[in-house]
């Protein structure tokens, strides 16, 4: 049994009197560890795609059986509650809240999981010191550099300590050095065992996966793996 | 979310937006001073009159010339001729009906005082020996008006504490003359610390009696005929009696009105306490608006915050959390309106007992509960529909919005 079971899913977007078919007919497997890139031009249904493996959407049709449990007909809490447990999100535009700080960012989940504050205070502490922050705990948004921002959003997707990391672009709106570094730190995650599944422009970062998807008019136009699978 | 998670959440978002809590905390406060400030105001007005007439004593009726209706119109007042004049005869008349124990005539007008060469305005109330027992006040100094014929205008007068020392400042005032309007009277009493109601202070009144005082204004009528009973339980009979007797010495017309301490009350009361309910209603509207304001407000916090809500929903909060979050931020904003409101009002009420010392402002209980409760359910019930909005939002969607 894979981690990710998705198969025959269609996802179509009605504009208008027209229908988007942003993904036809995909069906991918997944192992928990893995490290896959989703390349592909630009509204190929990348995003699409992660958000339907990420909960956050439902397919037309198709199944999606997430660590063999079918998710596709769960109600929405119980979706927002498998995401709290297992899914860890990175967006491009990193999504921090503005008002809160960076400690408080990164225990945004920890909080809405209910975990008492002191608990929240240990598990946050180690995040910060893990990620390299613990100077930037109490500042805001703003107040960080573009790197260190992604490095929060980052900390905020794994202190649940997730089986799988989702990013779209993560990448996007960073500089090439602070976007290697970005790069390698959800490396280091993956190393660690948590799957990770990359949306990337860049050909270097998707170069660098096992699994390389490439992706066009919302199929699978190739899916390239690169040394031996993961155990 | 725990619930204080949810609350601190919820501070932490109103506080993030300064200048739209600010409004919005404004607003509601504003609705909630108006509902404390004018009730405050409505039923002063009410306490004011109660105690004003409290202050005349139970086993108390009061004649005036003039049929009025202190319930209502009756068709009656719009027809009556003029009344006849109710005189010292009427009062002495009165004091012979086996019910009756005491009577006190009253004229009341204005006139000047001078002592040497100090001269001032005063209110002049003619009336009788047993004026002072009626109304319960006592001589600080000297003696009451004599007990003497209703018609005898003795040249004698009793004056209050504030004219006194106005008047002759640390000198002995007693059995000194003064000059009132035309006449030339002795001080024979000073009146005891100030008794109040009806409208006069004792403290500035000249106490002479009544048919100098008639002599004085150059009339045989009377403003009132205070007349006191044998005990409460004889009101009722002793109120048909005068009734009986004064119709049948002005030819059986009832020109004149018999009124109870409790039937002014009772009148007064249900007329103020009606218009504190009313003013309550209007300043109600001003909270009703206040809610309109938080829902508003509400609704451009979710379409500002959607990117937000989108993320939290990725995060894995529950379409239940985000609603109570959302809720929570209305009913702190409702909240905090309603604390600075409460005291606003407060402030207000009491600005308004410094101007009008008088006037016993205070917001009755009931109003202050209800405005302070009426802030909170209108920013909770008008803070769903934002909350729900929010909370229904597709989370795609959502992200994507920023
Ligand atoms: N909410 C939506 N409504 C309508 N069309 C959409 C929506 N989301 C995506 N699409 C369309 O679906 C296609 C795939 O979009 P997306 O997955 O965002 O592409 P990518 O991330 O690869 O650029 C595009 O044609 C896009 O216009
Ligand atoms: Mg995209």
């Amino acid at each position: 049994m894979a981690q990710i079971e998705l198969d025959g899913i269609n996802r179509i977007f009605q504009l208008g009197d027209s229908q988007v078919h942003a993904l036809c007919d995909v069906s991918l497997r997944i192992e928990a560890g893995e490290y896959v890139s989703v390349m592909g031009p630009s509204g190929s249904g990348k995003s699409t795609l992660l958000n339907l493996l990420g909960l956050l959407d439902r397919p037309n049709s198709g199944h999606y059986r997430l660590e063999g449990r079918d998710v596709t007909t769960l109600s929405a809490d119980e979706q927002a509650a498998v995401r709290s447990a297992r899914i860890g999100f990175v967006f491009q535009s990193f999504h921090l809240v503005p008002r809160l700080t960076a400690a408080e960012n990164i225990a945004l989940p920890l909080m809405l999981a209910g975990m008492p504050a002191h608990e929240r205070t240990r598990r946050v502490a180690q995040a910060l010191k893990d990620f390299g922050l613990e100077a930037r705990a109490h500042h805001r948004p703003e107040e960080l550099s573009g790197g260190q921002r992604q490095r929060v959003a980052i900390a905020r997707a794994t202190i649940m300590r997730p089986a799988m990391l989702l990013a779209d672009e993560p990448t996007g709106n960073l500089d090439r050095a602070t976007g290697q570094e970005v790069t390698a730190l959800l490396e280091d995650l993956n190393a660690a065992g948590m799957t990770l599944i990359v949306v990337t422009h860049d050909p270097v970062m998707g170069e660098r996966a096992r699994r390389r998807v490439l992706m066009e008019d919302g199929a699978i136009r190739q899916d390239l793996r690169r040394g031996p699978e993961p155990a | 979310m725990s619930p204080a998670d949810t609350l601190r959440f919820a501070t932490r978002a109103a506080l993030g937006y300064p200048l739209r809590t600010a409004l919005m905390v404004l607003a509601m406060s504003i609705g909630v001073a108006a509902v404390v400030m004018l009730t405050a105001l409505g039923d002063g007005a009410r306490r004011y009159v109660v105690e004003e007439f409290s202050a005349l004593g139970a086993n108390l009726l009061i004649v005036l010339p003039g049929r009025t209706e202190t319930g209502g119109v009756n068709p009656g007042s719009f027809v009556s001729s003029t009344p006849r004049d109710l005189t010292n005869d009427d009062a002495a008349a009165l004091l012979r009906l086996p019910l009756v124990q005491r009577v006190a005539p009253l004229t009341v007008g204005n006139s000047e005082i001078s002592v040497g060469g100090r001269l001032r305005e005063v209110m002049v109330l003619g009336t009788t020996a047993d004026y002072l027992g009626i109304r319960g006040f006592g001589v600080a100094g000297g003696q009451f008006l004599p007990r003497e014929d209703f018609g005898r205008a003795t040249a004698v007068a009793v004056i209050g504490e504030t004219i006194r020392a106005e008047l002759f400042g640390n000198e002995n005032a007693i059995g000194r003359m003064i000059r009132l309007g035309d006449r030339r009277l002795r001080v024979i009493g000073i009146m005891g610390p100030a008794g109040r109601g009806l409208g006069m202070n004792s403290d500035e009144l000249v106490l002479v009696p009544v048919a100098t005082a008639q002599a004085m204004f150059n009339t045989n009528a009377l403003f009132r005929i205070m007349v006191e009973t044998r005990g409460r339980e004889a009101l009722g009979p002793a109120q048909r009696q005068v009734e009986d007797l004064l119709r049948a010495r002005r030819d059986g017309e009832l020109d004149f009105t018999v009124i109870t301490q409790d039937a002014v009350l009772g009148t007064f009361d249900r007329i103020l306490g009606a218009l504190t309910l009313g003013v309550a209603g209007i300043a109600a509207i001003s909270l009703a608006v206040a809610g309109i304001l938080v829902m508003n407000v509400m609704l451009v916090a979710v379409t500002q915050r959607t990117g937000e809500i989108g993320l939290l929903k990725a995060l894995g909060a529950s379409t239940g959390a985000i609603r109570l979050a959302f809720l929570a931020e209305a009913g702190l904003l409702s909240l905090a309106g309603a604390v600075a409101g409460f005291a606003l009002g407060h402030a207000g009420a009491w600005g308004i007992r410094l101007a009008f010392p008088a006037l016993p402002a205070w917001p009755p209980d009931w109003a202050v509960a209800a405005a302070v409760g009426t802030a909170l359910t209108t920013g909770l019930l008008f803070g769903v529909m934002p909350a729900r909005r929010a909370a229904a939002l597709d989370p795609v969607q959502a992200l994507m919005k920023r």
